[in-house]
């Protein structure tokens, strides 16, 4: 592009969006970090706390151990997600008509509103009803998702990866049919492997994707409300208290506003960094 | 004066928000003047803009006062002091 111009008029038409951004997310962001340095009596009376709830919930440990179990949430998600996404994309057709088949089929799970997901599950693990709980329980496993923490964890799993494994699936997929078949017949003359073909062609050319699938599947469910809210409630116990229904424990559940504001702009942060070194690591070395 | 105090603002929030607003709006004008984000490639192995640097000193920043209460506890005026070390670090060697 050797030459723009450059029309001062085009601010006018942004201005709309700016107003918009700056009501619904800059001003509502500012009032989150006006409420975190504060304390607040109800009645709309508010008192100067200065750096007291960070240092308070950065020292807690009920703040400590939820970020543990939301770590370990989405670490195990995205372990799991990941490959079994590719996995699913690689034996997928490239043409023909079992092409659209599989892509509805791919997508429905995609369709299904959160708490949806969660209530279905939450009937289908029920132990004596659930077609879930009492095959398991009909295995000899004494299966209870309300009173096994264990048994808990593997449901809340499970519902994940049955609901946003095929996002990974649909990007990865995307990531494959876009390879032209020269590269599959190159390696082809040169005798490559399977694996080979996988590791020197089809990865390299899902990179991208696949960074959007590691940002989207980390930021989704390190931010996870819905879901294991309407299955577990966040029980037995705090077992599957993940940081996000702590959140609304403490900013709706008992109204300390300044804490939950101080812990939201922890969570911000720490969303905003981790989403910052993968997106950085994983296009390094890209040209810019 | 209601708008103000509806919503309980403090001048410490409104200094905060200069604070970002106005870091901002200096990296556009220095970009006016000098356009292009003066680009380099640092210690770290990344190539860097200026806004980069900022975010990254910024992120930074907030993470060295967070640990700080979080390991030694209050005052932050160390924690400051090393943040503004470490300010100065990235926009030299990032």
């Amino acid at each position: 592009m050797a030459h723009k111009t450059e029309n001062p008029r085009a601010w006018l038409f942004v201005a709309p969006v700016l107003l918009l951004v700056a009501f619904n997310a800059f001003i509502p962001l500012m009032a989150v970090i006006n409420y975190s340095v504060q304390e607040s009596f109800g009645n709309n009376l508010f008192f100067w706390h200065g750096i007291g709830w960070f240092e308070q919930i950065m020292n807690s440990e009920r703040f400590q151990a939820t970020l543990l179990r939301q770590g370990f949430f989405t670490f195990i998600i995205l372990a799991i997600e990941l490959p079994l996404g590719v996995a699913i994309a690689l034996t997928m057709p490239k043409k023909g008509f079992w092409v659209p088949v599989c892509l509805v089929l791919m997508a429905l799970p995609l369709l299904v509103p959160w708490n949806v997901v969660g209530a279905m599950w939450n009937i289908f693990a029920l132990p004596d009803l659930g077609l879930l709980g009492a095959t398991l329980n009909g295995f000899g496993w004494e299966y209870n998702m309300t009173s096994d923490p264990f048994d808990a964890w593997f449901t809340m799993i499970l519902m994940d990866v049955w609901h946003w494994t095929s996002l990974v699936v649909l990007l990865s997929y995307a990531g494959l049919v876009s390879i032209p078949d020269a590269f599959y017949q190159a390696a082809r003359i040169d005798g490559a492997s399977r694996l080979s073909v996988f590791r020197f062609i089809e990865l390299p050319k899902m990179k991208h994707v696949l960074t959007i699938a590691v940002l989207l599947r980390f930021m989704d469910s390190f931010k996870i409300y819905t879901e294991p809210f309407v299955l577990t409630g966040g029980g037995p116990g705090n077992s599957t208290t993940l940081l996000s229904i702590d959140l609304v424990k403490i900013g709706l559940g008992q109204f300390d506003l300044g804490p939950a504001a101080a812990m939201s702009l922890i969570y911000f942060l720490i969303v905003l960094t981790f989403s910052w070194i993968f997106y950085t690591l994983m296009t390094k070395n890209d040209p810019m | 004066m209601d708008f103000f105090t509806w919503m309980a603002w403090t001048w410490q929030t409104g200094l905060f928000i200069v604070a970002i607003v106005g870091s901002i709006t200096l990296m556009g004008i220095i970009e006016i003047f000098r356009p292009g984000g003066s680009p380099k490639h640092g210690i770290l192995g990344l190539d860097t803009t200026r806004g980069d640097r900022l975010f990254i000193s910024i992120i930074g920043f907030l993470w060295i006062n967070l640990l700080w209460l979080a390991l030694i506890s209050a005052p932050l005026l160390g924690a400051v002091v090393v943040g503004a070390i470490w300010v100065a670090l990235v926009f030299r060697f990032v």
